[in-house]
């Protein structure tokens, strides 16, 4: 019963943010620290390695890559937006960015699902090599995560939006949360992009 | 019940919990104590499993290829101990004691149980949250357990899991992966918890200075599990991958296995593992101990009714010690062959963070200094710790200096150091926290006899298991051996081995009042005449014992600093307002 759990719609005062707020942002620590470890890998499997491609779009879908990079700042852009709606209290506005949020993300995958079955295709696979194995590795998790997003927004948009009759101000505090996780996923993704496919 | 539920949070509704269905109030709770409780009888199976793996280990250790008698025959088929059980033995009595015992009993149950009472909160800031960690938790150790069942048994390449060793070994290394992906899961969602409940559901008048230091503790503690332990999480899907996908991320090129050549991409690089593994189990050191630290502060203050010598610089020790448990972790891997520069880089660093651990104890001692001591069960275990601790950290630092370490690293010397750090250090520390919240939690004493027993027996056989070793270690014997008798100086030094043993069993029987006085002292003990039946100033003295749902039926509120004890002894507590 969280019946008299405090700061759960209005910010603490001396923190300044819900306890909401301040666990996603935690948590996004503890995010940081596992893709800190994942690119730490990247760094000293390729310093190391004999064999690397001397440039990732030698072997890598450039162009494809920089659509799901604008898909990704797109969707950013979008749950912003539905964030701002709930704050202008129009949940109608709301429901259209986040709709197309997670049809962006949506995006990303197919996208991504094209790249891979044209690695597999080609019989490259993570075995095949370190680079494969760093570049299936890394953007597998960035895709989980993308998956999870797309779950935890799905959630928002269609049963858990009840909550807004009820008590709007948890309800654009949870938008923000997945706003701010959201963010985080993409912002892993403009890592991985150039990490991988340009550099 | 049926009302309450399509109320919502800004109702105050207290009938809830009477209502709830029997699995929803023992099985799939929200509320923060009964979590603590299932962490905590959890943990304490594991304890005890753990040990138990330990105690049969022992035989073979004490007597080399005989079969072990009664029970023997339950594990092979001539009664002796393979050379394939005792490697599984050894690795997952390291991963249970750790990741299924001591964590989730300091952190899982002491925290869980604690936090939201010492700041005067109703509840964890998630419940819901705190429920599924402890079901992470579960599931994690459903997986460990089974893979003891599978075709090849469980993982057997010790509890580091080095590659490429885990990487081509049989299948239960997998089934260890992935129970820690469950484990990290769980810590992950506990630590979270932790930080915000004890941050943003203080009461009025609790500032952060005003913390008692079994909080401070915590929240230091669940930094490290947030931070560290997401790296190991890294390593674990790289290990999988390695395993599963046939990638190469720590199989070095030309690796050959069984006279064959691995049919691999090669090019890996098995210290990255170790690297990443250690980045998390240094800090889990201190995850370990710091826990034990606080529960340690709370009984001294208690028992010594004085205010704990130096609280500010007890918890800038505490954080401190956090911080730079960071940066030390390749003091683990001075065996390595790693270069001159890092190694003296580690080796300061390993240097500084023993000055706020000697601090730490150091304010301790001063806090008895002086003092008319109350000896209660919990303060014995809790005074036994100071010189088992001491003794632990202090035979670190010859590990911690390169030129030493390298002598020592692959000895017994290494074990005994760091047993006793966490067995009579951390697990004497919980014990404590046992006796001295078992009123708080029950509304009854545990029996004082049968804690006297208990402790005394174990403080003298748990050395007799330890301190052996150290001697064992500066012989040579290396702390891999299946049968040590194979070599000389192993053979020589094997009497130190069968001391050992018999003091494993011993220490076993000790804990049986302990476990006896557990289970009968909830019905049969001794009834608290108060809330504060041992005169405690911090919160959860102001609740009834056992606490009810939702903790504080009237609101709590904080006045003053922890431990604030007047000359005379008279109780100023935090929750009253006239001195």
């Amino acid at each position: 019963m969280s019946a008299l759990i405090p700061y759960i719609d209005e910010p603490h005062p001396v923190t300044g943010v819900t306890n909401a707020k301040l666990g996603i942002w935690l948590f996004l620590a503890s995010e940081v620290m596992l893709f800190g470890a994942l690119f730490s890998t990247l760094i000293i499997m390729r310093s190391s390695a004999t064999d690397w491609p001397a440039h990732g779009s030698d072997v890598l879908n450039v162009p494809l890559a920089t659509l799901n990079t604008v898909f990704l700042i797109a969707s950013s852009v979008t749950i912003v937006l539905s964030w701002a709606a709930l704050k202008m209290k129009d949940l109608k506005k709301f429901k259209l960015n986040m709709g197309l949020t997670i049809l962006l993300s949506f995006g990303f995958l197919v996208i991504k699902y094209i790249e891979y079955s044209s690695k597999f295709h080609h019989e490259h696979f993570p075995s095949t090599s370190t680079f494969y194995a760093v570049y299936f590795t890394l953007t597998g998790l960035h895709g989980l995560h993308v998956v999870g997003g797309i779950i935890a927004n799905s959630y928002l948009l269609g049963p858990g939006s009840k909550m807004w009759f009820t008590e709007p101000e948890r309800f654009t505090g949870r938008i923000e949360c997945a706003g701010l996780y959201w963010h985080f996923v993409d912002l892993v993704w403009i890592f991985l992009f150039p990490a991988l496919y340009l550099l | 019940m049926s009302n309450d539920t399509h109320n919502h949070s800004h109702s105050h509704s207290h009938g809830g919990a009477h209502a709830l269905p029997f699995w929803r109030k023992y099985i799939f709770s929200t509320d923060h104590k009964t979590i603590g409780l299932q962490y905590g009888i959890t943990a304490i199976f594991f304890l005890l499993f753990g040990f138990g793996l330990m105690l049969l280990m022992r035989w073979q250790l004490a007597y080399p290829k005989q079969a072990i008698p009664l029970i023997g025959k339950l594990f092979t088929e001539d009664g002796v101990l393979s050379p394939e059980l005792y490697n599984q033995f050894g690795a997952m009595h390291g991963t249970i004691m750790v990741f299924l015992g001591v964590v989730p009993l300091a952190v899982g149950a002491f925290g869980n149980y604690l936090v939201p009472l010492q700041v005067g909160a109703q509840d964890m800031a998630f419940p819901k949250l705190n429920m599924l960690s402890y079901w992470a938790y579960f599931c994690g150790g459903v997986v460990m357990l089974g893979s003891f069942f599978s075709p090849n048994g469980a993982a057997a390449s010790g509890w580091t899991s080095y590659p490429p060793l885990a990487v081509v070994a049989d299948n239960g290394q997998s089934l260890w992966l992935i129970g820690m992906v469950f484990l990290i899961t769980s810590s992950l969602l506990g630590s979270v918890n932790t930080i915000v409940t004890a941050i943003q559901l203080r009461v009025k008048g609790l500032s952060f200075m005003r913390w008692p230091i079994f909080v401070w503790a915590q929240v230091t503690t669940a930094f490290l599990l947030l931070l560290a332990f997401p790296p190991l999480e890294a390593a674990g899907v790289l290990q999988l991958m390695d395993r599963i996908a046939g990638t190469s991320f720590f199989l070095p090129s030309g690796l050959v296995v069984s006279g064959e050549a691995l049919k691999v991409s090669g090019g890996g690089n098995p210290i990255l593992w170790q690297h990443l593994f250690w980045f998390l189990a240094h800090p889990e050191v201190y995850v370990l101990i710091l826990p034990a630290v606080g529960i340690v502060g709370e009984i001294i203050a208690v028992n010594t009714k004085k205010p704990l010598y130096g609280y500010k610089t007890l918890v800038y020790s505490l954080v401190f010690l956090g911080f730079m448990s960071f940066i030390v972790w390749a003091h683990h891997m001075f065996m390595t062959g790693m270069g001159v520069t890092m190694s003296t880089f580690f080796q300061a660093t390993t240097m500084i963070i023993s000055v706020p651990s000697v601090i730490i104890l150091t304010t301790y001692l001063l806090t008895l200094w002086g003092a008319s001591i109350t000896y209660t069960v919990p303060m014995l275990f809790a005074t036994a710790f100071l010189p088992m601790f001491a003794i632990g950290g202090l035979t670190g630092l010859p590990l911690g200096l390169t030129a030493s370490d390298i002598h020592l690293h692959d000895t017994y010397y290494v074990i005994g150091h760091f047993h006793y750090v966490v067995a009579p250090g951390t697990l004497f520390a919980l014990m404590a926290g046992v006796y001295f919240w078992y009123p708080k939690i029950t509304g009854r004493f545990m029996s004082d006899t049968l804690g006297k027993i208990h402790f005394w027996l174990s403080v003298i056989a748990i050395n007799g298991v330890f301190m052996p070793m150290f001697f064992m270690g500066m012989a040579g014997v290396s702390r891999r051996l299946y049968d040590q008798t194979i070599y000389a100086h192993g053979a020589a030094a094997q009497p130190l081995n069968v001391i050992m043993s018999v003091s494993a069993w011993i220490l076993a029987v000790a804990q049986l009042p302990f476990l006896y006085n557990m289970a009968t002292s909830w019905k049969t003990g001794k009834k608290v005449d108060s809330n504060n039946p041992w005169g405690g100033t911090t919160l959860e003295w102001a609740a009834s014992s056992p606490p009810p749902h939702e903790n504080f039926p009237t609101p709590v509120e904080v006045y003053r600093a922890p431990y604030e004890y007047s000359p005379n002894k008279k109780l100023l507590p935090q929750f009253v307002q006239e001195a």
